[in-house]
């Protein structure tokens, strides 16, 4: 009896050994989004195309879609560009886009010469919007539900590996709610 | 040279410039506006607060900051407004829930089984002390005295049985024979 208490230490070490080690894969800068299971914040934003048309949450609803949170300075939004015109091009996808802290003009533009994957895009010129949704990096990609629900996020590019991912939980959401 | 070790001497002195310029209708609030930015963590840069960081992000939550302070919000308020949007993290001092509570108490828990172990070991070894011969446990008592070698009992102790006599003789044959 007295000997299994020599084993305590040993136990605590690797318990703590064990907790370290999966700290090396985790990628602190990916934060899990606050708003999961939470309908779109409500709002009133112009569209980029018809700045005097105010779009709403409502805008949203009505199918299983992506949410691009996107800036003309953003980098990397350019580098997953191609990949969202992929998405929305070949399969199909409705892709709304969310013009975060960035002019309309520039925005135009950008989505002139780069194409433009999005059904819709909402212009966030304050990042109200990007506030309410707790947005803390462009870009960023929510998964909406029919109803207008945040199921999903992902922070840092879509590339094709993401859109995989992605993908099988958007189909899995099509399935539930048919 | 000198001029120069001059100018980076009075350097710090113009980074105030970048401060910006909130304006508090009392100290109070001023007090609190400090408070709470250094209370709150900046989701883009993840080891600042929202005081320290000049991320874009971080700009933008200190004027919310500033703007429920102005409104009359109270902390809980400001702080249960970041936490709806960033989650748990945005806070330095996480919030007691079932998944955090060892966070808090962990360190009480551990110090208290430390001091379990402690108890338990010198408890032991008292008792094993004390199960000792009562001659040897009042020789290690009272170790200031000096034991008396003249002392009757003290050379009974030293003295060898016949056997061991024996024993003693033959062995020293032994060596001499050689």
């Amino acid at each position: 009896m007295r000997k299994i208490f020599l084993f305590i230490p040993l136990l605590a070490f690797l318990a703590v050994g064990v907790f370290l080690f999966r700290g090396l894969f985790m990628d602190p800068s990916k934060l899990p989004s606050a708003l999961i299971d939470k309908p779109i914040p409500t709002f009133s934003l112009p569209s980029l195309y018809e700045p005097e048309q105010m779009l709403t949450a409502d805008s949203l609803k009505g199918e299983v879609a992506l949410l691009n949170v996107w800036a003309t300075w953003c980098p990397t939004c350019l580098e997953e560009h191609g990949q969202l015109n992929k998405i929305a091009q070949e399969e199909g996808v409705t892709i709304y886009g969310l013009n975060y802290k960035d002019e309309p003009d520039k925005a135009l533009r950008w989505l002139e010469r780069y194409y433009d994957p999005y059904k819709l895009v909402v212009v966030d010129q304050a990042g109200s919007l990007g506030l309410d949704m707790g947005v803390y990096g462009a870009p960023e990609t929510f998964i909406l539900d029919r109803r207008g629900v945040i199921r999903y996020r992902h922070v840092g590019a879509v590339d094709e590996a993401v859109w995989q991912k992605l993908r099988s939980m958007m189909q899995q959401i099509e399935k539930e709610e048919v | 040279m000198r001029y120069l070790l001059l100018f980076l001497l009075l350097m710090p002195g113009f980074a105030v410039a970048a401060i910006e310029g909130y304006e508090f209708s009392s100290s109070d609030n001023e007090r609190r506006f400090h408070s709470m930015t250094q209370e709150l963590r900046c989701p883009t840069c993840q080891n600042q607060n929202i005081s320290d960081s000049d991320a874009p992000l971080a700009a933008d939550l200190r004027r919310e900051v500033h703007r429920m302070i102005e409104a009359g919000e109270s902390d809980q308020a400001i702080i249960d407004f970041m936490v709806l949007r960033f989650g748990d993290f945005v806070h330095y001092r996480p919030r007691l829930t079932s998944t955090t509570w060892f966070l808090w108490y962990g360190p009480y828990v551990l110090l208290a089984l430390g001091f379990l172990a402690v108890i338990l070991v010198s408890h032991n070894r008292r008792r094993k002390r004390r199960t000792l011969s009562p001659d040897d446990a009042d020789a290690v008592s009272s170790a200031d005295v000096v034991p008396d070698s003249e002392n009757e009992t003290g050379l009974e102790a030293h003295r060898l049985t016949p056997q061991e006599q024996q024993q003693l003789q033959k062995l020293l044959q032994q060596e001499q024979d050689k």
